[in-house]
């Protein structure tokens, strides 16, 4: 990236003042080095997201952003739906409200190691993982309707969850305004068999050891021990969510003519928020991210079935559920008016300070738990939504590691048992129906993850609470 | 020997090409029709190796679209909810195209975690990098990437 495109603003914050059809600026939250390193697409596509209708303050983009489809991956962007604001399929993504919870579970490091190779076999056994992979749950057409609507609210109706996850998901676990109408035939189809399903690609369910605390406070207030361990699941909307973001930004690109929106990149496909194709979308959005909430929480309910066979009191309760690809309807302060803002994350996950009155009453203090997956060699970090977020991203921070090298490029440097037995050298028990998946999610094909969440906490995005590592990876 | 034409197999081939954390799928051929089914069998090996794959169940697809790149786009996505609605792989495609309209048959089998290990779940085929064009006179080039 070349940077002396850039308005310094300060070491982890850079701004692109508005050009040509921009009306608004861009700003990249990053370190310089982070910012060097990324590829020039993710300019483009900051300043192209600019250009949409209806845009609030500014196109941001996190530390851990790149090339994505239309909208950086790793962007953000609020829309107004009365100053014409649009909602963008590809400003959400293929995998509506793909995700990541972490469940509690009060078992030290060496509980987990005295059963580690038996655990593992038992959660890839358990839970399905991988293509062509099938859940036990079918649901026929009127319970896929009450799944679509209820989404983590059914699932523990149903039995597989209990009332107090609700309360540490986003949203209490069901988003309003959720349209089955708007779900295709198609969509149903492809989910049919899927609920409890982990997927492929970068999914993966983690047992993984708190190793280090970084505020003590916000860490007991999450539950956090150094040295007790989590189960981190990571994973989104499954087939339904992949039709819908299919089905809509081809028929947003199809459409955008007809709405008089000139797009700079015909992957921005949108639609205005106020229109019959703007609502079927959001109708069916969010029906996607109840599909998602409803999958993390089946499948957290099949590992705590295997947990409770090792373990006796395996209760595993449930820290938190964030959700990173979604448009979701917040209040926002801007310049001393309070604004209703459509709010596109992609590849980035909300982040509510402390005394937000969504957070359970358990969390307020503290801030939402914003949860960042690295890599299987790296680790992951729990962070916390700090104040100052706010006015720095409308409450957002950033998701993940990022990818620095293609998948195509990843399985030319290694081979997957290459990768597994590297890391089960390191302690790590990796297992997952395909090498070359493995080779694909090899942990040098992916950002230092420490580098962007330390560039996060830098920018004022989001506070570092700990840092976990892997004992064992189930991945698809 | 025979009188087989053989010139037309010098200009099918696939190829994939990189993009950040998806992949890309490329097919050539002398015609569209011909290049889109070589870009199915890029996508196919994006899951498993295409030589895994036996032929043994036949699907039909049929659509319509007013321009070539919808079409293939169309077509793309079509193979991707077969294969899911499905639980199949793909390991051999004929397509027709006239008018707009494109016929198409794809035979493969239930995707097997043992014999073909799949290395990824294909979401849905993007708009980027979306090209169908005809390079030079008899070869066509179809390719977009997709989310895996």
């Amino acid at each position: 990236m070349d940077i002396s495109r850039f308005e310094k603003i300060s070491n982890t914050e850079w701004r692109i003042a508005p050009f040509g059809a921009m009306r608004a600026p861009g700003i990249i939250y990053a370190t310089e080095s982070l910012l060097v390193e990324m590829d020039d697409k993710v300019f483009e596509q900051v300043t192209n997201v600019a250009m949409l209708p209806g845009i609030v303050r500014a196109s941001y983009a996190m530390p851990d952003a790149h090339w994505g489809y239309g909208f950086p991956i790793g962007g953000v962007a609020a829309f107004d739906p009365k100053a014409g604001g649009v909602v963008s399929a590809g400003g959400v993504g293929f995998d509506v409200s793909c995700g990541v919870r972490t469940h509690l579970t009060g078992l030290s490091r060496d509980q987990i190691l005295s059963v580690q190779e038996e655990l593992a076999d038992a959660l890839y056994a358990h839970v399905p993982v991988g293509v062509g992979s099938e859940g036990d749950i079918g649901l026929d057409t009127a319970e896929m309707t009450a799944m679509l609507t209820g989404g983590a609210k059914w699932a523990m109706e149903r039995g597989w969850g209990r009332p107090e996850d609700l309360e540490r998901i986003e949203e209490q676990g069901c988003v309003d305004g959720a349209d089955p109408a708007a779900v295709s035939d198609h969509a149903r189809r492809r989910q049919r068999r899927e609920m409890g399903t982990l997927g492929s690609g970068n999914h993966y369910l983690e047992v993984q050891e708190i190793v280090e605390i970084f505020d003590e406070a916000i860490a007991a207030s999450y539950g956090l021990v150094r040295g007790e361990c989590v189960v981190t699941i990571h994973c989104g909307s499954r087939g339904l969510g992949h039709q819908i973001g299919t089905e809509f930004l081809r028929e947003m690109v199809v459409s955008s003519e007809q709405f008089g929106i000139v797009l700079p990149d015909r992957e921005l496909a949108c639609a205005p928020i106020n229109s019959e194709l703007g609502q079927r979308y959001l109708g069916a959005m969010r029906a996607a991210i109840n599909c998602a909430l409803a999958n993390r929480e089946i499948i957290g309910h099949l590992t705590r079935q295997v947990f409770a066979h090792f373990f006796r009191h395996g209760e595993l309760p449930l820290m938190f559920d964030v959700s990173h690809n979604t448009c979701k309807l917040e209040t926002h302060d801007v310049d001393g008016e309070a604004r209703e803002l459509f709010v596109h994350r992609k590849g980035a996950t909300r982040a509510f300070g402390p005394g937000h009155a969504s957070l359970p009453e358990a969390l307020r203090p503290s801030g939402q738990p914003v949860l960042i997956g690295g890599s299987m060699g790296a680790g992951s970090y729990v962070m916390a939504g700090i104040a100052r977020s706010e006015l720095k991203a409308f409450s957002s921070a950033c998701h993940g590691a990022g990818r620095r090298m293609s998948r195509h490029a990843a399985t030319r440097t290694w081979s997957g048992r290459q990768v597994v037995d590297a890391l089960r050298g390191e302690g790590i028990i990796v297992k997952s129906p395909s090498m070359r998946g493995v080779a694909e999610e090899a942990p040098g094909a992916y950002k230092d993850v420490r580098a962007v969440v330390d560039s996060a906490e830098a920018s004022g995005l989001a506070k570092k609470v700990a840092y976990l590592r892997p004992l064992i990876c189930i991945k698809g | 020997m025979s009188n087989v034409d053989f010139s037309d197999f010098s200009r099918l081939r696939w190829e994939h090409f990189a993009h950040d954390a998806d992949m890309g799928i490329r097919g050539f051929g002398p015609t569209p029709a011909k290049a889109f089914e070589q870009a199915a069998l890029a996508m196919t090996a994006v899951v498993t190796d295409v030589g895994l794959v036996q032929l043994e169940k036949e699907i039909e697809i049929e659509l319509e679209a007013p321009k070539l790149d919808l079409l293939f786009i169309d077509w793309i996505n079509a193979l991707v909810f077969e294969m899911a609605d499905k639980r199949m792989v793909f390991g051999a495609f004929r397509v027709d195209i006239s008018n707009g309209r494109l016929k198409g048959k794809a035979l493969g089998e239930k995707v097997s975690r043992e014999r073909h290990a799949p290395a990824v779940e294909v979401k849905g085929a993007t708009f980027t990098e979306l090209v169908v064009v005809e390079e030079r006179p008899g070869l066509w080039r179809a390719q977009c990437v997709i989310d895996v």
